[in-house]
């Protein structure tokens, strides 16, 4: 099923400077798989050591919050839009 | 070789981060910067080379502050949601700017990136960090997360007047 991911600014430079790209997936996971394939240098910003989604990178199916559906199971349809928004954290000590 | 960066900020809002930090002490306080690149900043080094991240400076137009969402622990963490961001990307579009960055401060400790600021960190954005000691605002620092995540990197801030500025 053909849908659209949005890249978030900080991570344009590392997809040939685009703002979204289109990909034929089933579920959310294949999306950011293939993503992470065609702009491997999008992996490390995206996913820890472990592979799994860093904790301040969000994404959505159209207006939902995966995690409030099946995660990176959640099945897409053809016209979805993911979105990944980031989160800002940090602070002064460990 | 790396180009430096810079971050162009009036002083006017580089007083107003400051006063920020202090406003919330003993609290650390959280907010987008709003801007835009410098695009006759562009390194010719960076546009040969093909550089993932050419443009070298931006400059700083507006602030956004936002709620530290760390109720839990505000003295030490601060956290700006997804839902945040949205609304200050939104702030930012309505004054034809961008989110260039975020700043944040350090009640009695540097400004300098910490491990959690790494571990945290987007590429791209600018990271401003202003140490706040017993109330009283310091040193004001900004940096870039570099791309192997390993590291952030100084970004020189060249502080003007409101009129060289351009607002």
């Amino acid at each position: 099923m053909p849908v659209r991911v949005t890249i978030p600014t900080p991570l344009r430079s590392y997809a040939g400077k685009l703002d979204s790209a289109e990909f034929s997936a089933a579920t959310v996971g294949e999306a950011l798989s293939q993503l992470t394939t065609r702009f491997p240098d999008l992996r490390k910003h995206l996913f820890n050591d472990e592979g799994k989604l860093r904790s301040f990178v969000n994404v959505y199916v159209n207006d939902e919050d995966i995690r409030y559906l099946a995660n990176q199971s959640t099945p897409t349809k053809e016209g979805d839009l993911i979105s990944i928004i980031p989160s800002i954290a940090g602070g002064c000590s460990r | 070789m790396a180009e430096a960066f810079t971050l162009r900020i009036s002083d006017e809002l580089a007083e107003e981060v400051r006063a920020l930090g202090a406003g919330t002490y003993p609290d650390e306080c959280c907010g987008a910067l709003l801007g835009r690149e410098d695009k006759e900043s562009f390194g010719a080094a960076s546009r040969e080379a093909g550089a993932k991240d050419s443009c070298t400076s931006r400059s700083v137009m507006g602030l956004f502050p936002l709620v530290n969402r760390r109720d839990d622990s505000p003295r030490n963490r601060f956290s700006v949601t997804s839902e945040d961001v949205m609304e200050a990307e939104k702030a930012a579009r309505i004054q034809g700017l961008e989110v260039i960055g975020w700043y944040h401060s350090h009640p009695d400790h540097p400004a300098r990136p910490s491990a959690y600021d790494r571990d945290h960190a987007w590429p791209w954005y600018s990271y401003v960090i202003v140490s706040v000691a017993n109330g009283t605002p310091l040193d004001v620092t900004s940096w870039r997360l570099n791309d192997d995540r390993s590291e952030f990197v100084p970004e020189g801030i060249e502080i003007r007047s409101r009129a060289e500025a351009g607002r």
